[in-house]
């Protein structure tokens, strides 16, 4: 499969790629997280977020790790998530595209910053 | 948490299953944050979009392995499509004619109360006549039991409409003024008729709003307008509603009725609206006892006379009745077959399936998931079968609208009913669910590592049932193919009826002169076109008659024999002509001569019969120069051969005829109107010369029914024909259905039994033995169903037997020439499986162990 079928990413994916980045997460953290790197802009709902979790299984940008963390820190019910190398790949592909986009928009001075 | 535990249920299980208790934790530790109204607002809004997203993006996904999954196999899709729609189609177009003729209620408030009420006079062998007026005057004023009566003329009288262009012929009906009122139809635009019409003077018309738009444009402009009715102004008071017919579906005008007077002439029909709380037995004892009240103060006209009562909605003839009901039941039949043929088609598939099911499940698929796959598939061909047998019921619905009896007044053509289309799409799609992905589940269940493992893999019950369902099949075929062929030999006895009369070469028109005409303008028209048209080129003769032979039942009087008393009444079937009618239609002069020109007004009365009249009134004697009474005397001159005259499945009336220049007043309605003319070229040919020849005698007059005398005598079995039609079709198509049946049933016994044979062939048995085994098994089949079949058919037979037309219901040929064809169809089916099982090779299947 190639990185650039997936593009552009889908906002919520790409938070969910970037939420994932560093650590494996579970569903709960991921939202947390989101939440946290957008100041409090985007609240994932259970909903969305685990139908894009589903999507993204089946496209292969994360799977489900069974590494857990250590038995005081687990809950039995969480299920963790890790991105997985095409998850990079996609989520670097979808930076590129972006930045790219920005570096139009500045030329046209629509957005700050050289150009 | 119940309550979010819920709402969760909103998702597909298999989502559920995966993320539902990891979605609780996150609404658990939400709530602890945030407030109640924020946090269900949110979870009520999320759950709702989403769930809606993750069950249309499994559709997608189902939708795509479907087509994909079709498209490996365009045989079974294209088949299982076929049957889906034919099924759908042709159930969906023979209900909807059957509810349109029997079961949806007449057009009318309360249609239930509406009866038609009539004369008997059982003395006399007549269990039904008309009403005369003065009978109808008193019954209406007489009774308890109807909340409305009112009384019309059943024949349509065609007149001509001058003033509006091209003069038109329009068939009007006579009605007293409550017709309407007891239907509870009130016109569209303008007024109804009031007690007044009714009375000597004025002339009002009411038009349909066929008529209405096609003169004037619009309903509401025909109002209050004047037309020339038969050179008369008529004012149009009032315009009925699209779709209003009575009491013919061609209905173009309703007149009053103006004559009140004559007790003898039984010539109305009457309708009556019981009252709401009235039974149809009470009113039927208040009107005995009318009856006889009537009996004792006109001894004279009321003898015997009683009146009898029944359901406008049963006011067909049983025969109409039975041939809507026997395509009906053959759509039946063929939707029986289409669903056990679906069925035997996804139940092979389903066990084909059942070792890739099992793999996809042990594999880890969850069942709900497989499950929803094969109720997509099913149903997108239940949905493609369906919207495709949709398109062939809409196609063949108007064809079929031939079968509505014309006396029922319902107008137009029936349009496709959509509970009847519901119905049979539901039952399709029940079947295809439950053949197609039940059985699939039901192995998938426990999930069969046998399935796994091994290929041959069909239980003994499920053979049975799939046999079952072919058996079935094959009964069901036979039968409609019996149902069929009975009608079929009825329909050559029907056609090899003669009628009496030569009908090829001979073109017919008819130009109705307004009954007011005086007779010698009459003779003057009629003598001025038959001179002319016995001039074209190629006519040979040409004649006028009151009405053609099969196109007008009414016109029949009581004949005597001055100073004779008969011991039963005979009725004669009365028609005026001109000479050479006999000549043009072929009718055999037998004794005596044709009437002629100078058999005027002045002249000596005679009269022409027929030999069943002849026999009747003289038996054993030579009836020329004999006097007969018909209203007057008439002196007979000529004897000519019997015709159909009634069509030619009713048993014939003796005929009398009359010279057109000696018309009682009393008769004026019987003047010739139908134009006869035999040409040795093609006679449609000449219609236009002939249109032109009456333009120049008359301007004014209009010309209808332009038609072959062929295309008459072809009517006759026109409704016979379109039944048969259909029947044939389904016959057929049930036919091909059943031999795919058994050849599917064969295939898969053979496929399945492919290791069993190889190992028969490995141990020395014969291929021919092997090919007997396989062929045995499709004929007991087919033998089995035949058996089933006959006495169905036979019982389906008898209940149409009036259809028959003297064919015997157990009609050994044709019962034979269904079995023998179903036994065809089982050797043609089974015969590719058995010699695909025949040449299995050994080596070969028991390798692949």
């Amino acid at each position: 499969m190639d990185a650039a079928s997936f593009l552009p990413l889908p906002p919520v994916t790409f938070h969910i790629l970037l939420a994932l980045a560093d650590e494996d997460r579970h569903g709960y953290a991921i939202i947390q997280d989101v939440a946290a790197r957008t100041g409090g802009e985007l609240k994932l709902s259970a909903g969305t977020l685990y139908r894009s979790i589903q999507r993204m299984l089946e496209q292969g940008l994360v799977i489900e790790t069974r590494d857990r963390p250590a038995p005081e820190e687990d809950d039995e019910r969480r299920r963790y998530y890790r991105i997985t190398k095409f998850g990079i790949e996609v989520a670097r592909a979808e930076a590129r595209r972006l930045t790219q986009l920005v570096k139009f928009a500045r030329q046209s001075g629509f957005a700050a910053g050289k150009a | 948490m119940r309550v979010y535990r819920l709402l969760l249920r909103l998702f597909p299980a298999s989502f559920r299953a995966e993320y539902g208790e990891e979605m609780q934790a996150v609404f658990a530790a939400r709530r602890l944050r945030e407030t109640a109204v924020a946090l269900w607002a949110g979870t009520l809004i999320d759950i709702l979009a989403n769930a809606l997203r993750v069950h249309t993006d499994l559709l997608w996904q189902d939708l795509h392995w479907t087509f994909r999954v079709l498209r490996q196999s365009p045989g079974f899709t294209l088949t299982a499509i076929t049957v889906i729609s034919l099924g759908i189609g042709a159930n969906t177009a023979a209900f909807t004619l059957l509810n349109h003729v029997f079961l949806r209620p007449l057009p009318f408030a309360h249609p239930e109360q509406l009866v038609t009420v009539y004369q008997t006079d059982i003395p006399n062998h007549n269990p039904r006549t008309g009403a005369t007026p003065p009978n109808f005057v008193d019954w209406r004023a007489m009774n308890h039991s109807f909340s409305s009566m009112g009384a019309y003329i059943g024949i349509l009288t065609p007149m001509n409409l001058s003033g509006q262009g091209d003069p038109v012929r329009l068939d009007a009906a006579t009605v007293s003024f409550d017709v309407f009122k007891t239907l509870g139809v009130q016109p569209m635009a303008g007024r109804s008729f009031t007690a007044e019409d009714d009375l000597p003077g004025g002339a009002s018309a009411i038009l349909s709003n066929h008529t209405a738009e096609g003169l004037f444009g619009s309903a509401a402009g025909a109002v209050g307008r004047t037309v020339r009715l038969d050179g008369q102004p008529f004012n149009i008071i009032g315009v009925m509603p699209p779709g209003f017919a009575f009491p013919w579906r061609d209905t173009h005008l309703w007149l009053s009725l103006k004559s009140w007077d004559n007790r003898g002439n039984r010539m109305l029909s009457v309708i009556g609206r019981l009252r709401p709380e009235v039974s149809l037995t009470q009113a039927r004892a208040d009107l005995e006892v009318i009856a006889r009240q009537l009996e004792r103060a006109f001894p004279k006209d009321n003898a015997g006379v009683g009146i009898g009562m029944l359901e406008l909605r049963e006011d067909t003839s049983p025969q109409a009745r039975i041939l809507v009901i026997a395509v009906s039941a053959g759509a039946f039949c063929l939707m029986l077959i289409a669903c056990t043929n679906l069925a035997n088609l996804l139940f092979a598939r389903a066990m084909v399936r059942k070792q890739e099911i099992a793999v996809r499940i042990a594999i880890g698929a969850a069942r709900e998931r497989v499950l929803r796959q094969l109720l997509t598939e099913s149903m997108v061909l239940g949905i493609v079968g369906g919207a495709l047998g949709l398109v062939l019921a809409m196609l063949a619905t108007p064809s079929l609208t031939i079968l509505v009896p014309g006396s029922l007044p319902i107008g137009g053509i029936p349009e496709v009913d959509w509970r009847v289309f519901a119905f049979a799409a539901a039952l399709t799609l029940a079947t295809s669910i439950a053949f197609g992905a039940g059985p699939a589940l039901r192995s998938s269940r426990n999930v069969d590592l046998n399935a796994l493992r091994s290929r041959s893999a069909s239980g003994s019950r499920t053979d049975r049932l799939r046999a079952a369902l072919v058996l079935a099949e094959v009964a069901c075929t036979v039968t409609l193919l019996i149902g069929a062929g009975l009608l079929l030999k009825a329909m050559w006895r029907v056609q090899a009826v003669d009628p009496g009369f030569r009908a090829e070469g001979v073109l017919t028109l008819r130009t109705a002169l307004p009954i007011a005409t005086p007779p010698d303008r009459r003779d003057q028209f009629y003598s001025r076109i038959l001179t002319e048209a016995r001039r074209l080129p190629g006519v040979t003769s040409a004649a006028y008659i009151s009405f053609l032979p099969m196109t007008a039942t009414y016109g029949n009087f009581v004949v005597t024999v001055p100073g004779v008393t008969m011991a039963e009444e005979t009725r004669a079937h009365t028609r005026f002509i001109t000479s050479d009618y006999f000549k043009t239609l072929g009718i055999p002069l037998l004794r005596g001569r044709d009437v002629s020109e100078r058999d005027n007004s002045t002249a000596p009365k005679v009269a022409v019969v027929s030999q069943f009249l002849a026999q009747r009134l003289w038996p054993g004697q030579d009836p020329v120069g004999r006097e007969m009474t018909l209203g007057s005397n008439w002196t007979v001159v000529g004897v000519v051969g019997d015709v159909a005259v009634r069509g030619l499945e009713s048993s014939s009336l003796p005929q009398a005829y009359f010279p057109s220049g000696q018309v009682p007043p009393s008769l004026a309605f019987y003047a010739p109107k139908d134009l006869a003319i035999h040409a040795s070229g093609d006679p449609a040919s000449l219609a236009s010369a002939l249109r032109q020849i009456i333009r120049r005698a008359n301007p004014e007059q209009a010309v209808s029914d332009v038609q072959l005398l062929e295309d008459i005598l072809a009517s006759q079995t026109a409704s016979r024909r379109a039944q048969l039609r259909v029947l044939v079709t389904f016959a057929g198509v049930a036919f091909l259905l059943a031999a795919v049946g058994i050849h599917g049933l064969l295939s898969f016994a053979v496929t399945s039994r492919t290791r069993e044979v190889g190992v028969r062939i490995a141990l020395g048995a014969a291929r021919g033995d092997i090919l007997g085994m396989f062929l045995r098994q499709g004929l007991v089949l087919g033998s089995a169903g035949i058996a089933v079949a006959l006495p169905l058919a036979y019982l389906a037979a008898r209940s149409m037997t009036s259809l028959l037309f003297g064919v015997q219901p157990n009609d050994p040929l044709i019962y034979a020439s269904a079995a023998l064809l179903a036994l065809l169809m089982t050797v043609a089916g089974s015969l590719r499986p058995s010699l695909r099982a025949a040449s299995v090779d050994p080596a070969l299947t028991i390798r692949a162990e």
